[in-house]
């Protein structure tokens, strides 16, 4: 593994500092379940790591059933799953931190580092999407927020500028008859990376008949997670039924540009779309 | 001469004598060896699949600062077209040397190139990145089928085909073809109702033991080399390591530590004559590690195969012939499983009439080694789907059919040994009375299967010295490395020859200087064979023990009788010494008492398993579940029954693994592109339920117990009991394996 | 040459101080430092559990955590289970299960079985074998593993 320096940054602005000084070959160190990965298979080329673990503001787990949910750029999944309210307001995002990895990666895995790390399969960026979840960045030049769906813009690239960090997630709180579902298809039961993954969001009206509002994400697809737009708009005003999930699922797979690689073939990929597409409809339909 | 007999400490399930070791964490592990002023080394491995070695330039990983010395193919002696031969079979020298470090060509991505000696690890491993080797890329040869095509590249131009003791004139990938006949096929097939043929296709599959390869070397000033590694035979890597380095093997000691899994995968060396080269070039320790990556690209796997599979029968189920043909990867050298593969195919049956063709094919992979009776799951895979074809077709159950055909005492096994007493039949009935495959199975998308397999188990050498302590214990000194509680099941039935109970022995694995020569664990060899040596050292025991009881009571020796742990005079006085008391008065009656028993015992019993899965397909995905699972085996006689279920147990997910996902995947570069854990897939325990270990015991009459091995056999049946089992559930038979979710998708016509 | 930090650190207990460069992994810092090689090495990313250790009362693979971030910290592993005459209940049960063949997963799985009784004493089978996910094992078909547990929940939660 190539030599590298540490600090553990006690401030955003220390960070944001040091990664603005560093350029390049500075990396802010959360986790570290993707990074250390990766530079030890000389996959990254890093100078310096930034822990943040000790910065407060990436450590915010705060949910309120009005403003929603803070969520610290650093904090581990297991720590989201153990909060009860999150787990009723975010069912979909709760999927996703149960399946990272195993219990012992869950112990360091974050959902931030999930983001940043903008691997196309990353498990929980479908679900943050589908919640609406916006990024607050810290930088050089002070704060800005980003919807999520506009964070990464490539494999292993995202939108943060030099010297640039993400401090915190935030997501709303749910609308009343509204639930989310995320799943994807591994050949094991765990311990696999997406061969594909699918979240949605559904909003009922009040009968519990009608959708009023949808959105549906894909990982592992294209070069980024997708926000599939097309096929979450046309479920807006439909009843719930078989044919509309299925036309929502046609959409999807309408968009997918898979790869075939080692985890599965383009093909496969573009069929379980249909099939993932639909089950995380009628998952979060039957949350409600 | 084994017949069923009640035991005193056979067949009780007492604590293994290492446990307490390895549940605390202090049992030494060949990577947890340390010593002062160790260096550490590390390989640097072709990434190219075929390659000419144009020039290898170490000079700025020389330079580089921690770096001790580097070495290259140049540091190994010449290598003539000499044949060494070590115990199991003669192995061509010079493929032997160029699998540690390339000379003049690489052959799969992950072959051995240099190897640098550092002071940190991570100084070895930036310095293998500043060895300049320029190559020049060939095309590769991949697959097996393709390899045999006339015009295929050559991956060793001086390789010539062996068929029945007649070489070939032209070079070729194909090292050798075997062919074992019995009868007349044609006219079996002639009489045959039904005939099924089918063609098959396995994957690459490695062992996936969890521990990876290691070594730490140490040249003394006087030549003694000694080797701290995890092996499954310290001789063999005694032999293996005197060949390669041109090193008489009395100047070499090789200490075994303890060892985190083999299955085959850790007979043959890769990194110990490495780890010995650096050692005498820096003059310092050295420890040498793989990484996993390492293992899955610089070790052998078990080869991927191609098998067309002929059977017909009568209506009523008899098979009247049958025919193989299997062309096995051997990977970058000649010496594939096909061997193994052809003598156990259709051995669980009586068939008057078959022909099986074997090739052994290089292709650009890495050398392949064993793997749990290599070459018999794949050929299994073949022959019990046909098999269960058949009996589909006939409308006959499948363990029906099996019974109807099944291999007893007498019959002739293809490659020509005729049976001794086996159990297959017992397995088959016992598959067939249990609960599992009597239950309802009915529901949409599950499927129920069976599958049967065999394999004939090894004997080989083995020593034993038992060293008896004052206070009635013994200590026991065997070269057999213990990898599944091996040590209690041989100090058991030491333990039952003398009467005591087996926490009175303290087992232990020594090095190759401290005890005679013994093979490898492998082969279901070591509770079989090793087991025997301590039956024998017991027995030593015994009758000297008895010389001494004699001399105590000033009689003849022909007085004194030894039975339940006691010893008694039979004649005239009216004396008794217990065992543990007579140990106690040694010193009086002539001094200490040691036993030795050797071994290189002809009988190992072979072993059969019969198998019943139950699996649901999820028919949108293509993914498999295992549902239930049920394995029986003839185990001779289990002398510690839970590493017996064990085996049985960590076999059958092995072959589940096998079945369902693992497999190595290359891109067309031929690189392996999942060499992780994490992309190769193996079984997790949330992908299983319980797996329900069954054990037969039909004595085998080659042991004074009556033991069989049952390491082996276990990983034979799953793959076509599964196969059988999707079938079952969804009405396709699958001929591929891995039966993975988009194979299964592809299939089903879903993609 | 790489330089060096200074870390001190408690592990299983005792306050410990070391010298390591960031680069080494808990995991190297326990086996190459300390000699503590009871969490063992079988991938070196994460994906096979046989180095576990509890970190903060956390389950963690320490092949993913760096030596310098253990500074004031607090670590148990596998030495420290047992008392000075007397095995861990999850110890006795693996041995009493033969849960263990080559034994090289027994740390990592023995640590992993801690963290979970610590937080859930009375699992489900189905609960057992979803957090002992991240544990690989190739010798025991993971059967007597997953009842040496169930087992050992017993004898702890009575
Ligand atoms: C065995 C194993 C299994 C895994 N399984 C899964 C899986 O099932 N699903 C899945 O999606 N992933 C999986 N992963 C990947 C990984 O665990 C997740 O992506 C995890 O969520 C990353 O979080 P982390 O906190 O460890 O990130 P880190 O490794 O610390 O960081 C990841 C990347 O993001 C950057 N980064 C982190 N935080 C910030 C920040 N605040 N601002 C700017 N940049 C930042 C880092 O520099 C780094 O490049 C697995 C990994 C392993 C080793
Ligand atoms: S060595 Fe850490 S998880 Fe495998
Ligand atoms: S006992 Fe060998 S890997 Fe688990």
């Amino acid at each position: 593994m190539q030599d590298f320096s540490y600090v553990s940054a006690q401030t955003v602005s220390e960070a944001v500092s040091l990664l603005d000084e560093n350029g390049e070959k500075a990396r802010i160190l959360a986790g570290g379940t993707d990074l250390i990965v990766q530079v030890r298979e000389a996959r990254r080329d890093v100078g310096l790591m930034i822990d943040v673990k000790s910065i407060p503001e990436v450590n915010v787990l705060d949910y309120d059933d009005d403003a929603g949910l803070t969520l610290g750029a650093a904090v581990e999944c297991y720590k989201i799953y153990a909060v009860d309210a999150i787990c009723n307001a975010y069912p979909g995002l709760i999927d996703a931190t149960k399946i990272i990895g195993g219990t012992a990666i869950q112990g360091r895995a974050g959902v931030g580092g999930n983001l940043c790390n903008a691997s196309p399969a990353a498990d929980c960026i479908p679900p943050l999407i589908v919640l609406g979840a916006t990024c607050v960045i810290a930088g050089p030049n002070g704060e800005r927020e980003l919807p999520v769906e506009h964070f990464c813009t490539g494999p292993g690239q995202t939108a943060l500028e030099k010297g640039e960090m993400l401090v915190s997630l935030k997501i709303p709180a749910p609308a009343s008859n509204s639930s989310s579902f995320y799943l994807r298809f591994i050949p094991r039961n765990e311990m696999d990376i997406a061969v594909v993954g699918a979240g949605a969001s559904v909003t009922l009206d009040a009968a519990k008949q009608t959708i009023v509002s949808a959105r549906i994400a894909l990982a592992a697809v294209a070069p980024t997670p997708l926000f599939a737009e097309e096929a979450s708009e046309l479920l807006a005003g439909r009843e719930v039924s078989d044919a509309a999930i299925d036309e929502a699922a046609q959409a999807a797979q309408a968009i997918a540009r898979p790869i075939s690689d080692m985890r599965g073939t383009a093909e496969q990929r573009t069929h379980l779309v249909g099939v993932l597409t639909r089950r995380a409809l009628n998952g979060a339909i039957q949350r409600i | 001469m084994a017949e069923k007999k009640e035991y005193k400490v056979i067949g009780t399930r007492p604590i293994r004598h290492d446990g307490v070791d390895k549940v605390t964490g202090r049992a030494l592990y060949g990577a947890d060896f340390q010593m002062t002023g160790l260096l550490h080394g590390r390989v640097l491995r072709s990434p190219h699949a075929h390659a000419r070695i144009v020039s290898i330039d170490t000079s700025r990983a020389e330079a580089y600062p921690g770096v001790k010395g580097v070495v290259t193919a140049q540091d190994l002696p010449e290598a003539e077209d000499r044949v060494a031969d070590l115990g199991e079979g003669a192995v061509n020298l010079k493929y032997l040397c160029d699998n540690i470090l390339a000379s003049d060509k690489v052959l799969y991505t992950g072959h051995a190139v240099a190897a640098v000696a550092a002071t940190s690890p991570h100084i070895a491993e930036e310095a293998c990145k500043l060895i300049d080797v320029e190559y020049e890329v060939l095309p590769p040869v991949m697959e097996v089928r393709q390899a045999m095509e006339a015009d295929a590249p050559l991956l060793h131009e001086n390789l010539k085909t062996t068929s029945m003791g007649e070489t070939a004139e032209e070079p070729s990938n194909v090292a050798s073809h075997i062919q074992h006949k019995l009868g007349d096929p044609d006219k079996g097939f002639a009489e045959a109702d039904i005939v099924v043929e089918r063609d098959f296709v396995t994957g690459t599959v490695h062992q996936g033991y969890i521990e990876p390869h290691n070594a730490t070397a140490h040249f003394n000033q006087d030549g003694q080399l000694t080797i701290w590694c995890s092996t499954q035979g310290a001789f063999t890597v005694r032999e293996q390591v005197a060949e390669i380095l041109q090193y008489p093997i009395s100047k070499i000691k090789v200490v075994p530590m303890e060892i985190g899994g083999g299955f085959g995968g850790k007979i043959s060396v890769y990194i110990k004559p490495v780890a010995a080269m650096l050692a005498k070039k820096t003059g310092k320790p050295v420890k040498v590690l793989m990484s996993r990556s390492d293992v899955f690209e610089g070790t052998g796997p078990t080869p991927a195969s191609y098998i067309r599979v002929k059977m017909g029968a009568t209506k009523e189920g008899k098979i009247t012939a049958a025919e193989a043909y299997l062309a096995f990867e051997a990977g970058a050298y000649p010496g594939s499983p096909v061997g193994p593969g052809a003598m156990c195919i259709f051995a669980p049956y009586s068939i008057e009439n078959l022909v099986i063709d074997g090739y052994d094919v290089v292709v650009n992979k890495p050398k392949t080694a064993p793997y749990r009776a290599p070459g018999a799951p794949n050929a299994a895979f073949g022959s019990e789907t046909v098999l269960d074809e058949i009996a589909e077709e006939l409308g006959i159950d499948p363990l029906e059919i099996r019974l109807l055909n099944g291999a007893k005492e007498g019959d002739r096994r293809a490659d020509g040994p005729v049976h001794p007493r086996i159990g297959f039949i017992e397995t088959v009935e016992t598959a067939k009375a249990h609960p599992h495959y009597t239950a309802p199975n009915g529901k949409k998308h599950h499927g129920r299967g069976v599958a049967s397999g065999y394999w004939f188990n090894i004997g080989l050498e083995s020593s034993v010295t038992i060293n008896v302590n004052a206070d009635g214990t013994i200590n026991l000194v065997e070269g057999s490395t213990d990898i599944g509680g091996t040590r209690s099941s041989i100090a058991m039935q030491a333990a039952e020859v003398l009467g005591i109970p087996a926490e009175s022995v303290n087992p232990s694995v020594v090095d190759t200087n401290s005890v005679g020569y013994t093979a490898v664990t492998g082969g279901s060899r070591t509770t079989y064979a090793t087991g025997y040596a301590a039956y024998e050292a017991a027995q030593d025991v015994k009758r000297k023990m008895i010389t001494r009881a004699a001399k105590l009571w000033e009689v003849d020796e022909d007085n004194v009788q030894f039975a339940d742990g006691e010893f008694s005079c039979i004649n005239g006085k009216e004396e008794q010494i217990s065992f543990r008391d007579l140990c106690g008065r040694l010193g009086q009656t002539g001094g200490p008492v040691v036993g030795s028993g050797t071994v290189n015992p002809g009988g190992a019993g072979g072993a059969y398993a019969t198998h019943i899965v139950d699996v649901v397909v999820d028919e949108e995905t293509g993914k498999v579940d295992i549902l239930r699972y049920t394995a029986v085996q003839d185990a001779g006689k289990a002398i510690h029954p839970s590493y017996v279920e064990g085996q049985i147990q960590g076999g059958a997910v092995q072959g589940i693994g096998w079945a369902l996902n693992e497999e190595y995947i290359y891109n067309d570069e031929g690189t392996m592109t999942n060499a992780s854990f994490l992309d190769y897939r193996m079984p997790t325990c949330l992908d299983l339920p319980m797996i329900d270990a069954v054990i037969v015991e039909v004595p085998n009459p080659g042991h004074p117990y009556g033991v069989r091995g049952v390491g082996e056999v276990p990983i034979v049946p799953p793959m076509a009991a599964i196969a059988n089992a999707i079938y079952d559930a969804i009405g396709i038979r699958m001929t591929e394996l891995p039966m993975s979710p988009d194979r299964l998708l592809k299939a089903m016509g879903k993609i | 040459m790489a330089r060096k930090s200074h870390v001190q650190t408690t592990i299983n207990g005792e306050t410990v101080e070391f010298l390591c460069e960031s680069r080494q992994s808990l995991l190297e810092v326990l086996r190459d430092e300390l000699y503590l090689t009871g969490a063992k090495e079988g991938c070196n990313n994460g994906n096979c559990g046989a180095c576990s250790v509890i970190l903060d009362g956390r389950l963690v693979n320490s092949c993913l955590v760096l030596g310098v971030e253990t500074e004031g910290r607090s670590v148990e592993t596998i030495e420290g289970l047992a008392e000075p005459d007397k095995l861990h209940p999850i110890q006795d049960a693996f041995l009493e299960n033969a849960a263990l063949q080559c034994g090289i997963c027994t740390p990592g799985f023995i640590m992993s079985a801690k963290a979970l009784l610590d937080s859930n004493p009375n699992p489900t089978e189905h609960e057992i074998r979803y957090w002992l996910a991240g544990n690989l094992c190739r010798c025991t078909g993971y059967d007597k593993i997953v009842k040496a547990v169930m087992d050992a929940a017993q004898e702890t939660s009575a």
